[in-house]
């Protein structure tokens, strides 16, 4: 939709607010960064109740039974790290250097499978060690927390391959620039929530 | 291979629900018929189905929400009359195990495929008119969203059919939610057309917030905005926020119910009230979300037919957004009965009184407009003036509920049940009705009768008082909600009044449908040519009524608030003349919205029944639907200036080819 | 610099006045604040019952790390509307996770948990 064909001239006396329909990129980005505001509203639904709930572990284990801090710790430094390459992934999309761009999106994109391989482990073996969700309602808020981020961050791998498949076959246009940058979003507010999980969850464990 | 799907699930041996499906299906069988005999799926197809226009997409929801509306009636009917049949020994005619789905179904298709919908879709359909743009920010979404919301009808419907509806209320409280007290698919069907339906509702928040702060005419600064665009920036704003608390609250409760979690049940460390607590944070900023817009329209019928600006813009804007921010720190007040100490019993109490302020702000100003108008009584002012004497009564009884201490007595009772119906009716119905007469012409070119009109409206306003007062005086008696019998017959007298009630309200909704089918013949007699009918203020009425597809020929400059009353009085018209008139680009229809719903249906069913590999077939669908949507490259469609040029010319507002290309002065004057 | 119509999506570095410097930064602070964090929360040398607030803090520090130098959000002009939206999330997310804290404390106290109410039940 060409919305900014009737903006106003860039006069620097005019308001912001008075210049007429933004341009599609902004209307773009700002749509979607409402849509990331209302998931971390879904975060903080779990993580009211994970902290409501933390205590209730029926006779089961509890946190800090459960959880290695090592493992978290490298947890962390991967999705960190997924979030700088992913940024400069983001300066390359806006040199149109795709090589830089492949680069980068592959590392991230590397980082972002670690991630998940970790915490796949840690699943898996509390699942296999009788801690799984359905044990205690602590256990519930924990999978449902710290699982639903990870839902998040494998989407988001699907996002990634399916954008860099949209740079090979439609290249750097400006709908598929758009949506990179919406991709570069999302990945940060994960790396933002994934603070307030480790915090919470593995360092708040008692 | 079917899950937990057989023939035992449809209900053979309940007649009233087989009736209703031999109807139903007569009925869709006999449309289908006449839309294929008449060769009308192509123009279905192409100008409704797979529309991405906000004004094609607003009218859809309304047709939705009138024919969601039969349904949950029919509920509300089936109630009042178990009601007034079953007093001391006398059984009535529903059963329990019926009753309490007839219920729960009112509630959650009255608020959830009604109100909600009615609301959304006057937003759709009024606001980039209104803010002097083409369209939504995301018009393919809103499609989508759209279709999200037709799939949870749907879902919902097919629970009357197959299987079985919620037997928990409008809410579905745990532990009865639960798998343990609720092991058939009615929590289920419930569940999951509501989470299709809060996603449509979400994205839908996105889309108009987004437009709201992002696309506005030229000039058009926030304070030059009409009220109803404040109204709904404050809703869609509840909606981004909230609707997310419900969406992760419902998928709690359904990893409870699917995957053995232990979040709400009464084992293994689960709390029920956190459920009752989280639900409550989405369902007080709910009310708020569906009453705003009801809000907006009121105001912007008072200035249009008092012939004067509306009375205090600022302290409406800030009315508004303190109603806003308020209504998020209320929602303890819907469980104050449920172990909470004193004191914070005491401040929700509080703060339930003072969110109560911004709303008398409001009513004041929509009085002062009126005072010193030449005001018409048009059916909007009588809807407006019905709203104002009813919702007052009914937010002076939510304020009385609000002192904890008086709400332990009331908790519960018919009195909570009349005092809700009287805001949700007197508001959000009276509102959504105002609008649709208000807006009608804008969108299809001729207004709806008058005199009907005006028969609707008492309908619903005489219907509504007997149906409600009633059980004003039920609930101070010690009547509860939500009873399938009684022992008490001194209370089956006003029972039997409210069921009077029930019936002229009925009459109400009857009589709309024929207004309908009466104004559809009298179109060419009320035939709107001019695009400002009722002498308007805002920009939508500076365009031909129906507006093109395109909405504004040329995005109108705004100086200031009211913008088309003042640039009627200073005779500039906002059409564009010949010379400006170029190629325009508006968004390509698609048909993703319509697929991406009918995968859902499937999953949503699969689901519901677990019926795996079914699940996998709608999850699939939807992810190749949505792809295919992703890689599409031509989204726009060009319009030829020689067909807005045409347009332009045919609805007068140019000079015949050949004259100069001064600018069309436009006179203001015009008929009510 | 261009002020565009509208603002400034979130994520934009208009005229790439940092370009990677801020990410290097960004990770710099947050790595440095992970660090912290896991310390805070293992050593004997802080006063035991202030780590959950030290946490919170260096928590919120991060977070803000990350929506200034990666997500480029600032009180700058043209960031206005992505500002206000992520205060209004904040305020949402507040009153979420603490008033659910607040009034679920509230009530565990007052009432009898649903163990001890199923015991009853025989």
């Amino acid at each position: 939709m060409s919305a900014g064909e009737q903006a106003l001239p860039l006069v620097p006396g005019v308001p912001l607010a008075l210049r007429g329909p933004a341009p599609v990129r902004v209307v773009a980005g700002f749509g979607f960064w409402l849509f990331l505001l209302s998931d971390i509203i879904i975060f903080a639904a779990l993580f009211a109740t994970y902290s409501v709930l933390s205590g209730s572990t029926a006779g089961g284990p509890s946190a800090a039974e459960l959880f290695d801090k090592r493992h978290v710790f490298m947890e962390t430094l991967c999705l960190l790290a997924s979030s700088v390459t992913c940024g400069f992934g983001l300066l390359a999309l806006n040199r149109t250097d795709a090589r830089a761009l492949y680069f980068w999106m592959a590392i991230t994109f590397v980082l972002g499978v670690c991630f998940l391989t970790m915490e796949g482990r840690e699943f898996a073996s509390m699942v296999a060690a009788g801690a799984g969700p359905s044990r205690s309602a602590f256990l519930s808020g924990f999978f449902a927390l710290v699982g639903t981020h990870g839902l998040h961050v494998s989407l988001g791998l699907v996002w990634l391959a399916v954008m860099l498949l949209q740079v090979v076959t439609l290249g750097f246009r400006p709908m598929v620039s758009r949506r990179f940058f919406c991709f570069a979003l999302f990945w940060h507010a994960l790396d933002i929530v994934w603070v307030g999980v480790f915090t919470i969850v593995y360092l708040g464990a008692k | 291979m079917f899950g937990r799907l057989s023939w035992s699930a449809i209900p053979f041996d309940q007649p009233i629900v087989m009736g209703t499906c031999a109807t139903v299906g007569v009925v869709l069988l006999v449309i289908f018929a006449l839309v294929t005999i008449k060769g009308w799926w192509p123009y279905l197809w192409r100008e409704w189905i797979t529309s991405v226009d906000h004004k094609r997409i607003g009218a859809m929801y309304m047709i939705l929400g009138l024919v969601m509306l039969v349904r949950g009636f029919s509920d509300a009917l089936m109630m009042r009359s178990q009601q007034a049949l079953a007093a001391g020994h006398a059984a009535g005619y529903l059963p329990p195990e019926h009753y309490d789905q007839v219920f729960s179904a009112h509630g959650t298709i009255m608020i959830f495929f009604v109100a909600m919908p009615f609301v959304i879709g006057l937003m759709n359909f009024a606001l980039p008119l209104q803010l002097g743009v083409r369209d939504v920010a995301f018009p393919v979404l809103n499609s989508v969203s759209f279709w999200l919301t037709a799939a949870g009808v749907l879902l919902v419907n097919l629970s009357l059919f197959v299987g079985e509806f919620a037997r928990t209320g409008w809410l579905a409280y745990p532990p009865l939610s639960e798998l343990a007290y609720s092991p058939g698919v009615g929590v289920d069907y419930y569940l999951w057309s509501l989470q299709l339906s809060g996603l449509g509702t979400l994205l839908s928040g996105i889309n108009l917030t987004t437009t709201i702060l992002k696309l506005r005419a030229p000039g058009m600064g926030y304070k030059r905005m009409p009220v109803f665009c404040w109204t709904a920036l404050a809703s869609n704003l509840l909606i981004v926020a909230a609707f997310p608390v419900l969406t992760a609250t419902f998928a709690m409760l359904l990893l409870d119910r699917y995957c053995g979690f232990h979040f709400f049940t009464n084992d293994l460390g689960g709390n029920p009230m956190m459920y009752v607590n989280l639900i409550w944070i989405w369902g007080h900023p709910e009310v708020y979300i569906l009453i705003l817009p009801a809000f907006g329209v009121f105001s912007e019928v008072v200035a249009t037919f008092s012939g004067k600006p509306l009375f205090g813009y600022r302290s409406m804007v800030l009315a508004t957004m303190a109603i806003c921010v308020l209504s998020f720190m209320v929602w303890l007040h819907h469980f104050f009965t449920m172990g909470a100490g004193a004191d914070v019993n005491a401040f929700f109490g509080i703060m339930t009184m003072i969110i109560a302020v911004p709303t008398g702000v409001k009513v004041f100003n929509w009085l002062f407009t009126l005072y010193g108008g030449r005001v018409r009584f048009t059916v909007p002012i009588y809807w407006t003036l019905g709203f104002i004497v009813t919702f007052v009564i009914g937010g002076m009884t939510g304020v009385l509920m609000a002192i904890p201490p008086a709400d332990f007595v009331l908790h519960n009772s018919l009195f909570l049940i009349a005092h809700f119906h009287n805001v949700a009716i007197g508001g959000v119905v009276f509102g959504v009705m105002a609008g649709m007469t208000y807006w009608f012409p804008k969108a299809f070119g001729f207004k709806l009768n008058e005199r009907l009109g005006k028969a609707v409206f008492w309908c619903w306003f005489i219907g509504f008082y007997l149906a409600f007062m009633p059980l004003y005086a039920l609930g101070l008696m010690g009547a509860t909600r939500r009873m399938q019998h009684y022992p008490n017959t001194h209370w089956q007298p006003l029972m039997l009044v409210a069921l009077a009630g029930a019936v002229v309200i009925l009459l109400g909704i009857a009589l709309t449908v024929v207004q309908i089918v009466v104004s559809i013949r009298q179109r060419h007699a009320n035939r709107d040519r001019t695009g400002d009918p009722w002498n308007a203020r805002t920009l939508e009425w500076s365009i031909p009524s129906p507006p093109p597809a395109w909405n504004f020929t040329r995005l109108p400059y705004v100086e200031r608030a009211d913008a088309y009353w003042h640039m009627k009085e200073e005779g500039v018209s906002g059409r564009a003349a010949p010379a400006s008139l170029v190629d325009l680009h508006i968004p390509r229809n698609t048909p993703v919205g319509v697929f991406l719903a009918f995968f859902a249906v499937i999953a949503g069913f699969a689901l519901i029944w677990r019926i795996d590999w079914l699940a996998v077939v709608g999850l699939v669908g939807a992810v190749v639907v949505v792809l295919r949507e992703y890689w599409k490259t031509e989204r726009e469609r060009t319009v030829p200036a020689e067909e807005v040029a045409a347009f332009e010319r045919a609805h007068g507002a140019l000079p015949e080819v050949g004259h100069d290309d001064r600018e069309v002065r436009v006179t203001s004057g015009v008929q009510s | 610099m261009q002020v565009q119509a509208q603002g400034q999506p979130p994520g934009v570095d208009p005229g790439e006045r940092h370009g990677a410097r801020s990410y290097l930064i960004g990770l710099t602070y947050a790595v440095a604040l992970t660090l912290a964090s896991f310390w805070a929360a293992a050593t004997p040398l802080v006063y035991a019952p202030a780590v959950p607030v030290l946490l919170a803090v260096l928590a919120i520090a991060q977070m803000g790390v990350h929506v200034a130098f990666f997500l480029h959000i600032s009180s700058a002009p043209d960031q206005t509307n992505n500002f206000l939206a992520l205060l209004f999330g904040v305020f949402i997310t507040a009153l979420v996770v603490f008033g659910s804290m607040l009034i679920m404390t509230n009530l565990n106290h007052n009432m009898m948990s649903m163990d001890e109410l199923m015991k009853m039940q025989r």
